[in-house]
């Protein structure tokens, strides 16, 4: 089972990344931007079968390593 | 005699640094402690200095707070042994969660290297004791990193515990925007647990500790600790 990890920034967490990117786009003459929010993305491939399991083991290792709550949210996705 | 163990990581760069700043004021050589290790030796106080540990991948200091040796620094922290973290330190201090907060991406996006003033805002602690109350001290600041974030309820339980050892200000000790380098919210540049035992801060006091680099401003944090610890042991 394979799992995909978004992290991002929380939201009244400001992005200087994020509006460096809004800017450039800006200047590259795509209009109408707005909000662009900078985050990553983790992949990585569990032992695991069992859905609720895997997912109970991915939701530590974000809280242990993964992200920084004190600035980031988390999302979890399994994938057969 | 009193004795400081360095923690180095891979990627440390400011060890060697520290060991020479801390020898000097303590007379007595310091324990370099390898990341890999499982126990610090007896310390009277730790250091975690600064550099890029582990290739600063993930987060700065987020591969570094789970090492072997930092079981053993988080331990010896709680049961009271001082801890500094400089600059990357700092960001360490912060993923182990010893210290609140983040520090995030300067505002710039710039990697800042230059000198900064700071302004000592608690004196009453194990590494600022030696600095006056209020004190402007000129210190190099060095990172891509240093932009202190944390939510409001967090800032003002630092404020009213008194535990934001030092802001950015100018040269007067005025603690305004423009003296802000990095973004960090109420130009916090170093904080402190409870206790006043451990701190952690971005400038590096080590560069700026002897005339022969250019100034002695940093040195007081270093002579701070000794006192510190001599004061224990009277």
């Amino acid at each position: 089972m394979k799992a995909l990890i978004k992290i991002t920034l929380k939201n009244g967490v400001l992005d200087p990344q994020g509006k460096a990117i809004e800017n450039a786009l800006g200047a590259l003459g795509f209009d109408g931007v707005s909000g662009v929010r900078q985050g990553k993305l983790i992949e990585l491939d569990l032992a695991a079968s069992d859905a609720p399991a895997a997912r109970a083991e991915v939701e530590r290792m974000c809280q242990n390593l993964l992200a920084n709550t004190v600035i980031e949210n988390y999302s979890i996705e399994l994938v057969n | 005699m009193i004795r400081a163990s360095v923690i180095v990581f891979p990627g440390s760069n400011c060890d060697r640094d520290v060991k020479v700043a801390t020898e000097a004021v303590t007379g007595s050589k310091a324990n370099m402690v390898w990341h890999g290790d499982s126990e610090v030796p007896k310390s009277d106080f730790i250091i975690l200095p600064g550099g890029f540990s582990y290739g600063d991948y993930l987060r700065c200091g987020a591969m570094a707070a789970h090492s072997p040796i930092m079981r053993d620094v988080i331990a010896k922290a709680h049961a009271g042994t001082p801890v500094i973290g400089i600059c990357n330190g700092f960001q360490i201090l912060l993923e182990t969660g010893l210290l609140p907060g983040a520090l995030m991406r300067n505002a710039s996006l710039l990697f800042i290297c230059r000198d900064v003033f700071i302004r000592c805002d608690n004196n009453r602690t194990f590494f600022t004791n030696c600095y006056r109350e209020k004190e402007v001290a000129r210190v190099p600041i060095a990172h891509h990193d240093g932009n202190y974030f944390a939510d409001k309820a967090t800032l003002d339980c630092l404020e009213t515990e008194n535990r934001v050892a030092f802001r950015y200000c100018d040269v007067g000790g005025e603690v305004t925007e423009a003296a802000n380098p990095n973004g960090s919210q109420r130009n916090i540049a170093g904080i402190t647990d409870p206790t006043g035992r451990i701190l952690g801060l971005m400038p590096h006091p080590e560069r700026l500790f002897e005339p022969a680099l250019g100034g002695t401003d940093g040195r007081r944090v270093f002579e701070s600790a000794v006192v510190s610890v001599m004061e224990a042991a009277a």
